[in-house]
């Protein structure tokens, strides 16, 4: 039985097909020009040797009856696409709301969502990091992070 | 005489008051992040790289140094104390130090693990100051083909790196290639895999990538699996952290065995500090009058691997320094830093900016002597990092890595692409693909590329100007002979199979 969800197969899919758009790119760039070689030499030979490194890894990963890597614990991936799209969304956020309102979020989001902790908790941790953030980096290091809502 | 007098204005530069604190705050910094398991030096240097555009370089690499070896320092606490490597290349130590912490001796293994990084690192300092000035000097008269010759090098080194799949470790430094080669060609100006964004002209900043990589990806590892340990009990007072005469006496040839192979192995690029303590371990098992008895709790299996992991940093900047070719994740990371602030770590590197080189040098036995002191009478302070809960560290690292990238690019596109290295990261671990052949691609890739093309110019085409000059054609041989090593590795094992049947 081929085991799809082998890592091996899915990255080596993912990354014969980025080998492919390489290669299919270069194709378009000068190879060789008078002086040596173009824009398209360097890309065209490291796209096709990513192409064959991922379908040695796609038929390697074929052949092996069993996953490769270790299945991840239940509902723990679940976990790891949660903050990963908090982290999407406090970065998006942080023009419009200003970087301590979007990180005390992603603060709260973290200790409440992800490791269930009590509002009680969660919610001073949210405010006391955003401060001590935005006085450590704006106010200390002079980094200008973005105020959005509360901006002069 | 010449390194006397480098060293004289080395430690002019080193001992400026601000060039102390930044000395001082990086082995803090890096002390605290060794201590931390899973956050190690290539995540926290990649953080905070954003944050030292405003400083003057010499200072900056001062700091970013001094996270790279106090982190050596603070791994052995985590080890010892919760048998759980606080840094990679503190595996080892968790052997013999965590049975010495059972066995009620937590003090002694902190207090030589303190001891031996203390007499190792300097040890690795001084080699550095010896060989780094030479080395440079013979590597003066590289032209673009040697250069392509020692770049191909050291990506060849992508073999050593390789976990447990050479493919991957491959596809990983191509992919770094493949970004590297992002953004409009310097040559002829045509605009490569911009998908037609305007942010992608000037290609994407390798601090973007490192960031989301090392810092995001191991967050999200986290957040998937936290790791839990026992904290042993940690002894309080400096009485209770020197270790006994008979220590001392037993583990008298580990400080030198530690000292001298991890110089030695952190010279070759891409063998690492974890190899190095490994090694040393090895050696001084095979020496050992009582073999048998490491792994239960003895001295010397601390020393020794402990001495070689700080030792192996002065040697891995060698090759950093003098021929621009870094050996690990954290040393790649290292010269994007220098080439961020407009230096050229090479040949050049310590004839053009001497101040900085030797500051470096002076800084690294300032800096340990340092961790010395803040090591042995703080190990109960830096003890209690490990008691931070999971669900504050991992915002505050979120937290930092944004600020990072906020600084390096205030765009919602900036923060979107480290976002999705992140993922990327995360990924990788999941599916074993080890991260430093992709640094390595991504800070190689693009010298690597000008060098050949500046090297064909200069033939008009013809490839035979890479094999032609000798020291062009012997580092292109190594590569060769390096590559090979799989192979021969393969070939051993079938031979072995073939004599066994």
């Amino acid at each position: 039985m081929i085991a799809w969800r082998n890592g091996d197969v899915a990255s080596g899919l993912i990354l014969a097909a980025l080998g492919a758009f390489i290669v299919q790119q270069a194709w378009g760039w000068e190879y060789l020009t008078p002086d040596g070689p173009g824009a398209g030499f360097f890309p065209r030979w490291y796209g096709m040797a990513m192409v064959v490194l991922s379908l040695v890894l796609v038929v390697r990963g074929v052949r092996q009856r069993a996953p490769s890597t270790p299945k991840a614990h239940d509902g723990s991936t679940r976990r790891v696409l949660a903050c990963w799209v908090a982290l999407v969304a406090c970065v998006l956020l942080v023009r419009p709301l200003g970087f301590p309102a979007s990180f005390a979020l992603l603060c709260w989001f973290v200790a409440t969502m992800l490791f269930g902790k009590r509002q009680r908790i969660a919610i001073p941790f949210a405010l006391v990091a955003a401060v001590a953030f935005w006085l450590v980096f704006d106010i200390g290091l002079d980094v200008a992070l973005p105020r959005g809502l509360w901006g002069a | 005489m010449d390194v006397l007098a480098g060293l004289a204005q080395g430690f002019a530069v080193a001992a400026q008051p601000l060039n102390l604190w930044w000395c001082f705050l990086g082995v803090l910094i890096g002390t605290a992040v060794g201590v931390l398991p899973g956050l190690g030096p290539p995540a926290t240097i990649a953080m905070l790289l954003p944050l030292t555009h405003s400083m003057a370089p010499s200072s900056a690499i001062i700091m970013l140094a001094g996270i790279y070896y106090g982190a050596k320092y603070g791994g052995s606490t985590t080890a010892i104390l919760m048998n759980m490597p606080g840094e990679s290349a503190s595996v080892i130590t968790c052997l013999d130090g965590y049975q010495m912490a059972r066995k009620g001796r937590a003090g002694a293994a902190l207090g030589l693990a303190a001891i031996s990084s203390f007499v190792a690192g300097t040890l690795g300092v001084v080699g550095l100051m010896l060989l780094a000035p030479p080395l440079a000097k013979v590597s003066l008269a590289f032209s673009s083909p040697e250069y392509f010759a020692l770049m191909a090098f050291g990506l060849s080194m992508v073999v050593l790196l390789a976990g447990a799949s050479l493919v991957k470790a491959l596809l990983s430094m191509l992919v770094g290639l493949w970004i590297a080669g992002m953004g409009t060609d310097l040559f002829s100006a045509t605009s490569r895999f911009t998908f037609g964004r305007a942010e992608l002209l000037g290609g994407i900043d390798f601090t973007i990538v490192a960031i989301g990589v090392f810092a995001i990806g191991e967050v999200l590892r986290s957040v998937e699996a936290p790791e839990a340990g026992q904290l042993q009990q940690v002894p309080r007072g400096i009485r209770n952290l020197l270790p006994t005469r008979q220590d001392m006496k037993d583990s008298r040839f580990a400080f030198a065995n530690g000292a001298i192979v991890g110089f030695l192995i952190g010279v070759l690029p891409g063998a690492g500090s974890t190899i190095a303590s490994l090694l040393s371990y090895g050696v001084e098992k095979a020496v050992s009058k009582r073999p048998e008895a490491f792994g239960t709790g003895i001295p010397e299996g601390v020393v020794a691997p402990e001495g070689a992991n700080n030792s192996e940093t002065g040697g891995a900047l060698v090759p950093l320094l003098t021929l621009g070719i870094p050996g690990s994740a954290t040393t790649a990371i290292l010269l994007a830093a220098l080439i961020l602030w407009g230096l050229r770590p090479g040949p050049l590197f310590i004839e053009e900016q001497p101040a900085m080189f030797w500051g470096l040098v002076a800084s690294m036995y300032i800096g340990n002597v340092m961790l010395l002191v803040l090591n042995l009478p703080l190990v109960p302070v830096f003890a209690q990092l490990l008691r931070i809960p999971a669900f504050a560290l991992l915002p505050i690292i979120l937290g930092v890595s944004l600020v990072g990238v906020i600084a390096v690019s205030p765009t919602a596109f900036a923060g979107l692409l480290v976002a999705g290295f992140g993922l990327a990261g995360w990924l990788m671990k999941q599916w074993d693909y080890p991260a430093a052949p992709l640094v390595l691609g991504l800070v190689l890739g693009d010298p690597m590329e000008r060098a050949l093309r500046q090297s064909l110019m200069m033939s008009q085409g013809d490839l035979s100007i890479l094999v032609s000059r000798p020291v062009s054609a012997t580092m292109l041989g190594l590569a060769a002979v390096v590559l090979s090593i799989p192979l021969a590795r393969r070939l051993n094992a079938w031979r072995m199979r073939a004599i066994d049947s």
